[in-house]
């Protein structure tokens, strides 16, 4: 029944295959990375120095929360979705997704929904200008118009999520090949599986968030507005028991793209699978119980401080079990440092440097002092960027040639990585100092005091911004022209189903499950 | 072409969308309430109870005495002149005070009010008892008139005993849009 | 492959250079340690956060130098390109027990400060003064709450200029850092904040006093301070709170205890003497003199110097201001819904109100003859 993908644009819109399906999950997540970067660098320039030079404060707020939304639900959400759709078939032996034609559905909602969220730009009153986590009142009464139609969008890319994540549960609980049991699947497909749990069960209470937002703005409710006998604090509540998870559910697929990469280029076996799994459900178990962390300022009872601080101090412990494995790892391994492996070291360094930065700001009475300043927008950089955008880069480098069947540019994607790793700390390095020195964070003008490390920022941003061009043009160089790679297994070092099938990965795999030999270990 | 009813995964997806929908379910039937319940036992937002306080007290402990401050905000669009008759108190634990806020519409047109009490420190409020108040109901007022508007109160007798001030302090909003409409929640 | 390690070094060199190159920019700004890191402020809390965060940042530099270490070691060490051959060996309990158990127990080591400091911040019983600090968009309102009789109550608004926000004229020291009336509280005295909003959430945070509280309106947070140097201290809104977020700064002036009594009093006097104005009858002279004062403070950011518009519409003859009077004090008292012309009905007093109507109506060219006392606009308030 083997028969090749339909022809034309038909292909695309009605695909139930995995790779397809994934590939164009990649596309759409790049695109948004370049959307959401576009907004980054208005942000920046306008940063660049003291005074209001490009935009307006309004426009300048309507910038860093789209910047934040594109970024979070589009390009980074997106793309580990993306990469679970190509991967995790392959590396469970499954012939597809176990719903494909609800993996269809799910992308395709995905992108109507950022267009109208993009849209909103151009409405009357502008677009959403209250930050990614729209705290109410000033997301609900005070919001322009609009905030319906993002209202709407977070629905559907809920939606999207959400079905996303059934179907890799779906695929992982019941489409493993024979003799793959749950303590042989790779780290990848467990990280996913758990971050698909979070999923499911945190996307359907932002969903509940932005109805109750809904409600206020339209049928007169006071979830939110204390004149009713609301809490415009519960908001927050609600909303930061879907923000914690969800920040592992970003965090958490990258562990799993490290967890395959470093043992390849080290050429040794993964140091502490088992630990490495039960670390990650720690972390997600975890994640439920410290959502009012991003809350200390709000006027919480000291015992509920107390509380959520050492429930978030509890997160270091499996954290950095996960680092001590890393290493460990590639402890008296042969190492060898092609693309993807320096994209792992540099978010080795700059992820732990982001943890460390969250131990910190995890101390409530310290807090005080940090609390919505750039050095929390430092720290989340360091988390989000350097860990899961890094992350999802050193996939992409090394996947590539086995989804095209072609060698990516190795010069290239060295310097790709040297100018990022290097544009990344000029931007985001110095936002510590001045939010220790007491820069808030979403404001488009500051005082002269923090002019010198602002104006290093943007220059940062500039050349990181700058550099994922390199990225994009070395990524369609080498689909169109690469060198062709002709080994089933690409890198020396890397183990696992997906380099079993041939190179490039035919269009159906698995059609009949692999064998799994019982006695080898996990890959 | 998959079958869908054929398909093995069927049993996980049924219980994985009936998780989706308890999650949705939940924010709204347990969270919201739970919210409420945990800000009334904990005093968090320093949120006092919404309906008057009957208990008796047992007696009044003249030994100590309490500092009540009297608070009143306008919200954003409210025109009324709304202040305390006294910004002031020293009271004696379980004894019943009474004192009033004064209110005045200036508008021609009659308005509706609602006022909601915050306590501060937050973990004083389960201690303060109100056994009449003006927040515990809209307040309509015709246009360009007056009123004085009466609270009574109770300090428990276990108010503890590092807690010397409270400030009492409500905030005015106007409601007359929603006014009429049973307050949804 | 040699070619390319070439490369791939030369753009990591060009790279390093473009770092070096901007520490130098920031270091010929002249950095000092209050720019790059927390300062320890004027209060004993102030302090003890300090030095735990300063204990938590070296608990970080010496675990960041051992992982770091080991991991670099690594790198330099066991590099296939040296020959090295992987070892097989992929788990070993001892050892996860051990980086399980050492890193809970600098936990502990941590959570004991922070447990502490935590409470010395939230001691904020036994205050000998209370300030109501209420947020607004975008500015913020201090109400020092008396004994009995009135409170002294006031806005504090932005002073830096359009002009120099928007680059028209070279940016003075305390560039959005300054504001028209500060807030003034005695040195070594415990004050506490009653912080609360009137529209949207605000928070209120000046480092130095190491205070940050949320403004929530329609409730009220508490949190406090004893300020034991003199000096202004400046900090800003630290929640999104809309358009000018970034434009409602806080000064806060810590003075000796008799000065602020001295300023105190005046404030009281003040606002006695702002009741006994509001009886009288002004001429001509004095309100176009006081409004001018009131435009200056008030208008000018917007409506320009002479009332040629800006931001704002031109006063100069505009159809409000040399239309009907009703008209003109209701744009000044309720603002024009919708745009950044805001009520000012309850920012300025009667007199001022009085005032600057006037002075709108007679000045730049504007000729209409009449003026407005204030129980003229204490009755239009009335409706």
């Amino acid at each position: 029944m083997a028969h090749g993908p339909a022809k034309g644009i038909s292909r695309w819109l009605f695909t139930t295959n995995h790779k397809d399906i994934g590939t164009m999950y990649l596309w759409f997540s790049f695109a948004m990375f370049i959307l959401g970067g576009a907004f980054a660098m208005i942000i920046r320039a306008e940063l660049f120095q003291p005074g209001m030079q490009l935009v307006e404060p309004a426009f300048f707020n309507q910038m860093t929360t789209l910047h934040g939304l594109v970024m979070v639900f589009g390009a980074i959400m997106p793309s580990f979705v993306g990469l679970a759709n190509w991967l995790i078939p392959m590396m469970i032996g499954a012939p597809d997704m176990a719903l494909p034609r609800m993996n269809n559905w799910s992308f395709w909602i995905l992108p109507p929904a950022f267009l109208m969220l993009a849209s909103t730009l151009f409405m009357e009153g502008g677009a959403p200008a209250f930050g990614w986590t729209f705290y109410a009142p000033l997301s609900t009464t005070y919001a322009a118009p609009s905030v319906t139609f993002f209202i709407f969008s977070i629905h559907v890319l809920g939606l999207s999520s959400i079905m996303g994540s059934i179907n890799i549960i779906a695929t992982v609980m019941n489409m493993r090949a024979p003799g793959m049991t749950y303590m042989k699947m790779p780290l990848f497909v467990w990280t996913w599986l758990i971050t698909a749990f979070l999923l499911v069960a945190v996307m359907p209470v932002l969903a509940g968030a932005v109805t109750m937002m809904l409600m206020d703005v339209h049928f007169g409710t006071s979830f939110f507005s204390a004149a009713g006998g609301g809490d415009p604090v519960l908001f927050q509540h609600i909303f930061w028991f879907f923000g914690h998870p969800e920040v592992y559910i970003i965090i958490l697929p990258a562990f799993g793209v490290v967890s395959q990469i470093i043992p390849a280029f080290s050429r040794k076996p993964l140091f502490g699978y088992d630990s490495m799994v039960y670390a990650t459900a720690a972390i997600a178990f975890l994640s439920f119980i410290v959502w009012a962390h991003h809350m200390y300022t709000v006027g919480m009872p000291v015992a509920g401080e107390l509380f959520f601080m050492y429930a978030t101090m509890l997160i270091a412990v499996p954290t950095g079990v996960k680092v001590f494995n890393w290493i460990t790892t590639m402890w008296r391994g042969a190492l060898s440092f092609e693309t993807p492996m320096l994209f792992c070291i540099g978010f080795l360094v700059l992820f732990t440097i982001g943890g460390f930065t969250g131990l910190m700001l995890s101390i409530a009475p310290a807090d005080f002092q940090y609390h919505d300043s750039y050095f929390v927008v430092a720290h989340f950089h360091y988390v989000m960027v350097a860990g899961a955008v890094f992350s999802m880069t050193a996939a992409v480098y090394f996947w590539l040639p086995k989804w095209c069947g072609k060698m990516y540019n190795e010069t290239m994607g060295k310097t790709h990585f040297w100018i990022s790793f290097i544009g990344f700390n000029i931007t985001f390095f110095p936002q510590h100092f001045v939010g220790l020195a007491g820069m808030p964070r979403r404001i488009p003008d500051y005082s002269l005091q923090f002019a010198d490390f602002n104006m290093m920022s943007s220059i940062g941003a500039f050349i990181y911004g700058a550099s994922q061009i390199m990225f994009l043009y070395n990524v369609i160089a080498t689909i169109v022209a690469g060198k062709p790679v002709s080994d089933d297994k690409v890198w020396d070092g890397a183990e696992g189903l997906e380099w079993t099938v041939a190179t490039p990965a035919p269009y159906h795999t698995f059609e009949t499950p692999p064998t799994i030999d019982p006695a080898h270990a996990h890959s | 072409m998959m079958r869908l009813h054929a398909n093995p995964a069927i049993d996980t997806v049924i219980k994985l969308v009936t998780v989706a929908v308890a999650m949705f379910a939940f924010v709204f039937v347990v969270m919201v309430p739970l919210y409420d319940v945990l800000c009334d036992a904990l005093g968090i937002n320093g949120k006092t109870s919404g309906q008057a306080y009957t208990a008796v007290q047992a007696g009044v402990d003249e030994s100590r005495q309490v500092k009540i401050q009297f608070v009143a905000t306008n919200n954003d669009g409210m025109p009324w002149e709304f202040r305390p008759a006294r910004t002031m108190m020293t009271v004696n634990p379980g004894a019943s005070n009474e004192t009033v806020f004064f209110a005045s519409n200036p508008m021609p047109e009659a308005m509706v009010a609602q006022a909601i009490p915050s306590v501060s420190p937050a973990r004083a409020a389960e201690y303060f008892h109100k056994t009449e108040c003006f927040c515990f109901n809209q307040q309509p007022l015709d246009g360009r008139s007056s009123a004085e508007m009466p609270l009574q109160f109770i300090i428990d007798r276990d108010l503890p005993k590092d807690i010397s001030t409270i400030t009492l302090s409500y905030t005015l909003f106007d409601v007359t849009a929603m006014a009429g409409a049973v307050a949804t929640r | 492959m040699h070619g390319a390690i070439k490369k791939a070094l030369a753009g990591g060199v060009v790279t390093a250079l473009a770092t070096a190159g901007s520490v130098a920019l920031a270091a010929s700004g002249g950095i000092t340690m209050d720019d790059v890191n927390m300062s320890p402020g004027v209060t004993a809390v102030g302090q003890s956060i300090y030095d735990l965060h300063m204990w938590i940042f070296w608990i970080c530099v010496v675990i960041g130098v051992v992982v770091f270490g080991v991991m670099f070691y690594s790198i330099f060490a066991h590099r296939k390109s040296k020959g090295a051959v992987p070892a097989q060996f992929h788990e070993s309990t001892k050892v996860e027990i051990a980086w399980t158990v050492v890193p809970f127990l600098i936990l502990i080591g941590i959570a004991i400060p922070a447990t502490s400091t935590l409470l010395e911040i939230y001691d904020f019983d036994d205050a000998e003064m209370d300030i109501l600090v209420t947020g607004y968009q975008w500015k913020w309102k201090y109400e020092y709450l008396t004994e009995d009789g009135e409170n002294v109550s006031f806005f504090s608004n932005l002073s830096t200029s359009q002009t120099e926000i928007y680059n028209a004229e070279e940016k003075n020291e305390h560039y959005l850092l300054e504001v028209d009336e500060p807030v003034v509280i005695p040195v070594n005295t415990k004050v506490r904040f009653l912080v609360t909003a009137n529209d949207v959430i605000h928070s209120w945070w000046v480092p130095e006093l190491a205070v940050k509280k949320d403004a929530v309106p329609g409730f009220v947070n508490e949190t406090a301070t004893i300020a034991q140097k003199e000096g202004i201290y400046r900090g800003q809104c630290a929640e999104l709170c809309g358009k000018d977020h970034g434009f409602m700064p806080i000064v806060v002036k810590v003075v000796s205890q008799e000065e602020y009594a001295e300023w105190i009093e005046g404030k009281q006097a003040e606002a006695a003497q702002v009741r006994e104005l509001m009886a009288q009858t002004f001429t001509m002279d004095e309100l176009m003199e006081r409004g001018k004062a009131v435009y200056q403070r008030n208008c000018l950011a917007c409506h320009g110097a002479n009332g040629e518009g800006g931001v704002g519409t031109a006063i100069k003859g505009s159809a409000i201001a040399t239309g009907e009077l009703g008209g003109h004090l209701n744009t000044g008292v309720n603002g024009v819904p919708g745009t950044a012309m805001q009520a000012f009905g309850g920012i300025i007093n009667d007199v001022e109100m009085a005032a600057v109507i006037t002075y709108q109506r007679n000045a730049f060219g504007n000729n209409m003859g009449d003026m407005v006392q204030p129980i003229d606009v204490f009755n239009f308030k009335k409706g």
